[in-house]
């Protein structure tokens, strides 16, 4: 209990610098955590959500546009292909799946996408997982005036089943560009944790025939969400798509794209890592100063301990224990710290593209972090270690008479 | 019990001259003997102390605790040996401010064979009669009482040797008997020898065995001797 006493006594000494010096270390931590986290939840996240479809087809234009429009339900729509390009591929042998999908309209801020049933019945949001309604809801077969709302949009709109709404022409919000036809809401989606969330989904029919759109596109769509057979018929539609035709863009492989995606933000990430290790070290840093700092005016006590039998190891140990046990309770508070900055970024972030960010889900950083910011700081201690381990005693003490 | 042999010890001065101010041919304290020496300030008396329980290098000479030369021991080993068989009582009393009164017992326990007895600490703080203060702090406490505590931390191993420097010194008259017969008594108890260091002759006067630092410290100047 002698060398728990000696650091607990002398941190409870120095309550103020041993506050502040673990508050920066809380910090430090709390910001690496959470750099961390936010980067491979959100990647893991956004691959697994487009992980559910192979391929996007669209009008000519951008693959990442498409892939993030139809997918994720970001950016605009580079435009809109024809119903017989649907059928066409719809046909091909090659696909197992395609569902069309069309943009356009908006619930206060929500996405109005028009699909078909399929959607929900025919794909699985992940191997062996189904689409599910809340209690009380059903698909909306037939009905072109149905809705089935996401669970965050219904949420935030404080839609249920057999409510009605307008739409509002665009993506963006206008109250002035409200469309006269009148929705049912038929159900509520169970949560998917994805994009789909933030979204209300009409029959494509519905959406296709909403009053004020223009006739002449009444069977458009803006975009096909495709499922292959083999990676092999994914080359093949490349090559028809992108390289012989110069009308669609086949956006294949959606991994790749969005990998293409995380590499030009991962600049961001390293500025963040680097910011996040910059602090990390300035808090080891501060550590090594304050228990320095307050080295003369404990290497009275530290002269008494020996003199009382204490062996200098120890009075070595003792040090680097309590700089370690600063960065203990750093981490803890890192925690803390953590928990805070990640529900308000994961808030924000499910807010922006409905990606759910698990702040408690077990990940590697969540236990080597705490591990190395307690390594920095008993290194840290070490320099004023040394100091106390090379205390004179007998000079110390008293003034020889 | 204490054994010193041709024990020497030189300082550097601020001329840069070296100067030897301690310099004991052969002494010897026997086991449960109480001896107290005379000295002036600056006469070496600490310097004496320090030496003997090995907390400052001699120059040469040797220094034997309870057969065991202290002076050829590593510095590891001498801390384990001051530890185990030496109680230091300090003029200024050096207790550990941050501590509580059981704190400053039991830690000074902790580091010999009996370890941080905690039961044993508090027998001993309430025989000084601290039995209510063993949670304070020493700033919370008198003179008087710190020097108790003092007193309570060198005794509670059962030292073989206790080494007290000028112990009464910041008390009172009244205090300073109450204090120097209650470490008297608990040494003859213990059956620990006593080696205090003054220059109140009041003290002085009650020690059987009593000597001049300077009768036995051959580099005092001759007039002091």
């Amino acid at each position: 209990m002698t060398l728990p006493l000696i650091v607990y006594r002398s941190l409870r000494q120095h309550a103020l610098s041993t506050a502040v010096t673990a508050g920066s270390i809380a910090l430090a931590g709390g910001l690496l955590m959470s750099v961390w986290t936010v980067k491979t939840q959100s990647q893991a996240a956004f691959t697994s959500t487009g992980m559910v479809f192979d391929a996007v087809l669209g009008a000519r234009g951008s693959k990442l546009q498409l892939v993030l429009n139809a997918i994720f339900h970001l950016e605009s729509s580079p435009g809109n292909l024809a119903a017989s390009d649907y059928e066409f591929i719809r046909r091909h042998p090659a696909v197992k799946t395609a569902i069309p999908i069309a943009v356009g309209d908006n619930v206060r801020g929500y996405r109005l996408v028009g699909t078909l049933p399929e959607l929900f019945t025919a794909v699985e949001l992940a191997p062996g997982k189904k689409f599910a309604l809340q209690p009380g809801g059903r698909w909306f077969e037939g009905a072109e005036r149905s809705a089935v709302a996401g669970s965050f949009a219904a949420a935030q709109l404080g839609l249920r089943a057999g409510d009605t709404f307008h739409p509002f022409h665009g993506l963006a919000y206008d109250e002035r560009n409200q469309h006269a036809d009148t929705y049912t809401v038929a159900g509520v989606l169970a949560p998917t944790n994805t994009p789909m969330d933030r979204v209300i989904w009409i029959p494509l029919r519905g959406l296709q025939t909403m009053g004020g759109h223009d006739p002449r596109a009444a069977t458009e769509v803006s975009a096909v969400l495709v499922q292959l057979r083999s990676p092999a018929a994914g080359f093949m539609l490349d090559l028809l798509y992108n390289k012989q035709g110069n009308r669609l863009t086949f956006a294949y492989p959606v991994g790749t794209i969005l990998a293409e995606l995380f590499s030009k933000l991962a600049w961001f990430d390293r500025v963040l890592e680097l910011v996040a290790y910059l602090v990390a070290l300035v808090a080891a840093a501060s550590v090594l100063a304050s228990i320095y700092n307050s080295m003369s005016a404990r290497q009275r006590d530290l002269a008494i301990l020996r003199a009382l039998g204490a062996r200098r190891r120890m009075i070595f140990g003792a040090v680097v224990s309590e700089a370690a046990a600063i960065g203990v309770l750093g981490s803890v508070l890192g925690f803390v710290v953590y928990a805070g900055l990640l529900t308000v970024v994961a808030g924000v972030i499910r807010a922006q593209t409905g990606v759910v960010l698990e702040v408690w889900r077990w990940q590697p950083v969540l236990a080597a972090c705490p591990a190395g910011m307690i390594l920095l700081c008993a290194l840290g201690g070490v320099v004023p270690a040394l100091k106390a381990y090379r205390t004179p005693v007998a000079a110390t003490l008293a003034p020889l008479s | 019990m204490l054994a010193i042999t041709d024990l020497r010890k030189s300082f550097r001065s601020p001329e840069g001259e070296t100067v030897e101010i301690l310099h004991v041919a052969a002494w010897a304290v026997g086991a449960g003997e109480q001896v107290a020496l005379r000295g002036e300030s600056g006469s070496g008396k600490t310097t004496l102390l320090h030496l003997i329980a090995g907390i400052l290098a001699a120059d040469a000479g040797r220094v034997v605790i309870d057969g065991v030369e202290m002076t050829a021991l590593g510095e590891s080993r001498r801390d384990r040996l001051r530890a185990e068989k030496l109680g230091y009582i300090f003029q200024t009393f050096n207790l550990l401010q941050g501590y509580t009164v059981l704190e400053n017992v039991v830690l000074g326990m902790s580091f010999g064979p009996r370890g941080a007895d905690r039961a044993h600490a508090r027998e001993v703080l309430a025989r000084m009669g601290l039995g209510h203060r063993l949670d304070h702090f020493p700033g919370q406490l008198s003179t008087g009482q710190q020097q108790r505590v003092a007193v309570a931390r060198a005794l509670a191993n059962r030292p073989k040797l206790v080494l007290a420097d000028e112990p009464t010194g910041n008390l009172d008259r009244r205090h300073a008997r109450e204090a120097l017969a209650l470490i008297r008594e608990v040494c003859r108890e213990n059956g620990a020898a006593l080696l205090l260091v003054s220059h109140d002759e009041d003290v002085l006067g009650q020690f059987e065995r009593r000597q001049s630092l300077a009768e036995i410290n051959r580099a005092a100047p001759e007039g002091a001797r």
